[in-house]
């Protein structure tokens, strides 16, 4: 059987790029076309080569101080201290660093294991919406109906508010769980692209979660506001995730 | 724009491959971008600054290695191959072999990878800082990528046997 999408929309797919209705379509296709379940098989291996190599080079500190120096900013940090030159200075400084590179290695290690399941979960959660009749579960664009909808439904109000005039309609709010909690998510559109806004009470600080990245085609960002902890996921652009975070959070 | 350092500098060390010229070019488009900030008017400070320091790359390849903006793709179709990249790869070869990968590919389609899988840029943040149609994007990426699984399954292939 040949394959009636043309062979990038795979990669589109891939990429998150595709909008909702589209992706669902292709989602269809994909089942049957074993030549792009080969291609997305190939994508996936490859973004994960990618994302173990690690081949992204920072700028090196020589080019930060060259280009600090250049633009006319004082450097932070530049004034060096007197060397040290005990003997005995060197030994503890050793033995503190090689302790504090384990501790921190360790912590980052559990950091980053928690922050990869609840990212995950909160994509998958997204995704999930996304299938027909999933997206919300009080459906409107107006802030004081999907606002009260939540009383009594959650041990918390999760602050809801419409930004059409800003490219950010509301579409409707629905119960979700991340990390075996209740939690809100608010489901604004942006464009052809629908955002989750995943809202819950703070637990512990930071949540173990990271500030934001992207994960299986989709972008999503982190941030705590008062007492809440918001994620937002969507195949959107970061840059409007970034732009929906500042209007929520200002 | 100091927090986009990072970009800026990984952007054009892939393009230029070589840290210490990329370094130069770098250091000169932030010079242009404080310059021209006053042009700057609003949105994606990341996809402007980025659009600066690729033309700048671009310029200093026309200037000082012409022969690479002249490779492009060729049209050769190959047949599929069935294995992935990492089932042939062990990891200690791998980085090493994705670098070299990566580094053969024509610099545009080079451009699009490295905007899209290390710097995890939008299609359309992709199109503004190459000046390349959404659609061209994608088809630079799948060609790109379909290229890059080929090098590193018969390079893998090759070490093996």
């Amino acid at each position: 059987m040949s394959c009636e999408f043309s062979s990038t929309t795979v990669h589109g797919y891939f990429d998150g790029e595709l909008d909702a209705a589209r992706s669902v379509e292709f989602e269809r296709h994909l089942e049957q076309c074993s030549e792009c379940q080969a291609t997305l098989e190939g994508i996936e291996s490859l973004r994960r080569t990618f994302q173990r190599s690690n081949l992204y080079e920072p700028a090196s500190d020589a080019l930060r101080e060259r280009v600090m120096k250049n633009v006319g900013l004082s450097s932070i940090g530049s004034a060096r201290p007197a060397p040290y030159t005990r003997p005995w200075f060197f030994a503890a400084a050793a033995i503190l660093l090689t302790v504090a590179a384990f501790a921190t290695a360790f912590l980052v290690s559990r950091r980053q294991r928690n922050s990869y399941r609840i990212t995950a979960e909160v994509i998958d959660a997204h995704v999930r919406s996304l299938q027909p009749g999933h997206l919300t579960d009080v459906q409107s664009t107006d802030q004081h109906t999907v606002k009260p909808w939540f009383d009594g439904k959650l041990d918390f109000i999760p602050p809801v508010a419409d930004y059409s005039k800003d490219g950010f309609p509301l579409v409707g709010g629905r119960l979700d769980v991340i990390d075996g909690h209740d939690v809100a998510a608010l489901v604004y559109s942006r464009r052809k692209h629908l955002i989750s806004v995943f809202v819950w009470p703070e637990r512990q600080q930071g949540e173990g979660l990271g500030r934001g990245g992207a994960r299986q085609g989709y972008n999503w960002r982190s941030w705590q506001s008062g007492d809440m902890r918001f994620c937002a996921v969507s195949d959107a652009a970061a840059a409007d995730l970034d732009q929906l975070k500042a209007l929520i959070s200002p | 724009m100091l927090p986009h350092l990072d970009s800026a500098a990984n952007l054009a060390r892939w393009l230029l491959r070589n840290r210490a010229d990329s370094e130069d070019v770098v250091q000169e488009a932030m010079l242009r971008a404080y310059k021209f900030f006053a042009t700057f008017h609003g949105g994606d400070a990341r996809a402007w600054l980025l659009q600066i320091v690729r033309n700048s790359c671009y310029t200093w390849l026309e200037k000082n290695r012409p022969s690479e903006l002249a490779t492009e793709f060729d049209e050769e179709m190959h047949k599929p191959q069935t294995a992935t990249p990492e089932t042939l790869a062990t990891q200690a070869d791998e980085r090493r072999r994705l670098m070299v990968a990566l580094e053969s590919l024509p610099a545009r389609a080079r451009e699009v990878v490295v905007l899209r899988e290390l710097e995890d840029c939008s299609y359309k943040e992709i199109g503004e800082i190459t000046g390349m149609p959404i659609g061209t994007v994608m088809s630079t990426l799948a060609r790109a990528r379909e290229r890059l699984r080929r090098t590193l399954t018969s390079s893998a292939a090759k070490e093996a046997s």
